[in-house]
């Protein structure tokens, strides 16, 4: 079923969402939220606000329990199969802990993103001899790595990992880049630069972004559009002028940003496998 | 406090469970003790220490003349070709039913969640060919070898093929099972990452999963070979070729020196097996 009043400009649409876990931990109740093609978004808030979980329900990975999330005019619950797979090769993630195969050389973590793409075969047949590694090798070279092109991606520092990771993302050639907390095992020149690399991405190939951030200086240089979130819901949805000082402390009111351990509000940590 | 919610997690839950089984097994414990009937002395009495004695005072000193070792070469041989073709029966067996008997790549988990919710049937679907795997897999090694031996040597003959389709169903119900569990436990997150760039459910198994579990993987298929070279031996004595054959032979003329060697040629296969082994895992 088609949503009713669908506006082909909409990327996603979500109405009243809600996410409640197993253990009936509420970690979304009730957001709203429309999101235009081609726009940037960033979201801020404090650990436990819902951030990544929203990001989870955006890409595909978790269900609302509870209201409707539109996907280009498509409810989302209707997606199975193949459907849902062409759906979430639109959409392309980057993961906090940048979720890559440690044992895999990094050519196949970058081509991974070709795998919504690929034949089971040709997949196969990669692993054996990587298909595409000039498109690798240009991914990894806008990112600034591409020397670690063949090496075994445990091997490379945390700072590398999320390049990869990114690299990844440029392979799947998106329509919508969903970052999440991309920059928060960076030091903060780097963090400044990766950000701007999405800004940049998204602004040339008119890929919507929506990042989040717990540098709040960082979301209201770069983005035109300032969600902020807490408790499960969205606070504001501002421009980055109209954000104001009392704003902000009535986001984080209560509870300091916390360090970053703390800041997975719906998983534990990955293992230090990844780190 | 609230804790952090794992969504690929059981409800586990504080419970009386613990306790029960607890009870449980201690009740079974001391009831299996004493309808065994284990009787230490009993291994101390005159009677069975005669028999002991005479039993390993035959097997010195071994037999080792030219002509048995050179007898023994083809059997030999014989039992590592049914442990090397037995093996890769049961991987082939094992390997694709120990992937659809994991339950977070077949029913459960991160990467059944979206596209399960909503659609029972396709639960349902998936749910029976996750039980289905689990059950055949249970079938072919709740059988022992040695019955499977003793079916296929009526079915098909002596020689040593009954012995390798023994080995192959019995070792594939077993790594059938293992694999499954050392799949289980694998790190979900950059599954959920291959996920999301719209691979599909093989794709992510050969990107995400076996890369994160081969060690394991081929450490236990590895040790599953070692088992199976012993295994191919014992078949024998049903008839199924090999060794076995040649110890039940030895027995029965009570040429307890000559199973003494067989025993040796035995240890040294299985050493050998287990030296290949290591120098393997120490590659990966």
């Amino acid at each position: 079923m088609k949503g009713s009043n669908h506006n082909a400009a909409e990327q996603f649409r979500l109405e009243d969402v809600g996410k409640i876990f197993p253990r009936r931990q509420v970690a979304l109740g009730g957001v709203d939220l429309t999101v235009r093609r081609g726009e940037k978004v960033a979201l801020i808030g404090p650990s436990g606000a819902g951030k990544t979980t929203l990001f989870r329900l955006l890409n595909l990975t978790l269900r609302p329990t509870s209201g409707r999330l539109f996907l280009d005019g498509a409810d989302v619950l209707e997606l199975h199969g193949s459907r849902l797979r062409d759906a979430r090769r639109k959409i392309g993630t980057i993961y906090q802990q940048h979720n890559l195969v440690p044992r895999l050389k990094v050519v196949h973590n970058v081509l991974c993103g070709r795998l919504g793409q690929w034949s089971t075969a040709r997949s196969l047949l990669s692993l054996a001899r990587p298909g595409e590694v000039d498109a690798a090798y240009h991914a990894l070279k806008q990112v600034g790595i591409q020397e670690k092109i063949f090496s075994r991606t445990d091997e490379l520092s945390g700072g590398q990992q999320q390049r990869v990771a990114i690299a990844r993302v440029l392979l799947q050639d998106p329509e919508v880049i969903l970052a999440d907390e991309p920059v928060s095992s960076v030091d903060p020149a780097l963090a400044s630069s990766i950000v701007k690399l999405l800004v940049d991405i998204s602004q040339s190939t008119g890929k919507t972004l929506l990042v989040n951030l717990h540098t709040i200086d960082l979301a209201l240089e770069f983005f035109p559009r300032v969600v902020g979130m807490r408790n499960g819901t969205t606070l504001f949805d501002l421009r980055p002028d109209q954000v104001s000082e009392d704003l902000l402390e009535e986001l984080y009111s209560g509870r300091a940003p916390e360090s970053e351990s703390g800041a997975i509000d719906d998983e534990e940590p990955s293992p230090p496998i990844l780190q | 406090m609230k804790s952090p919610a794992r969504p690929y997690f059981n409800n586990a839950q504080k419970s009386y469970f613990p306790y029960l089984f607890s009870a449980l097994f201690l009740a079974a414990l001391i009831d299996s003790w004493r309808r065994v009937g284990v009787d230490l002395p009993l291994l101390f009495e005159k009677q069975g220490r005669d028999n002991i004695l005479k039993f390993f005072g035959g097997m010195f000193p071994p037999e080792h003349s030219s002509q048995f070792l050179s007898l023994m070469a083809r059997p030999a041989l014989e039992t590592i070709q049914i442990s090397v073709v037995g093996t890769l029966i049961a991987i082939a067996i094992g390997f694709p039913l120990g992937i659809l008997a994991t339950r977070n790549f077949s029913v459960g988990g991160i990467l059944n969640e979206a596209d399960t919710s909503g659609s029972p049937l396709r639960y349902a679907l998936r749910f029976s060919i996750y039980s289905a795997a689990r059950g055949v897999l249970s079938l072919f090694r709740s059988i022992p070898e040695f019955v499977w031996a003793f079916m296929f040597v009526r079915a098909v003959g002596l020689g040593p093929f009954p012995g390798v389709l023994a080995i192959g169903i019995a070792y594939g119900g077993m790594l059938g099972k293992v694999y499954s569990e050392i799949f289980e436990a694998v790190n979900p997150r950059p599954l959920e990452a291959l996920q999301s760039t719209g691979a599909n459910k093989l794709q992510i198994f050969f990107y995400g999963w076996l890369p994160q579990v081969l060690p394991n993987f081929v450490s236990y298929t590895l040790y599953r070979w070692e088992c199976a070279v012993r295994a191919s031996a014992v078949l024998g004595l049903v008839g199924a070729g090999g060794l076995g054959q040649q110890i039940e032979i030895s027995m029965r003329m009570f040429n307890f020196n000559e199973v003494l060697t067989i025993l040796i040629i035995l240890f040294i296969m299985v050493a050998a097996v287990d030296i290949l082994s290591s120098k393997v895992r120490a590659v990966l």
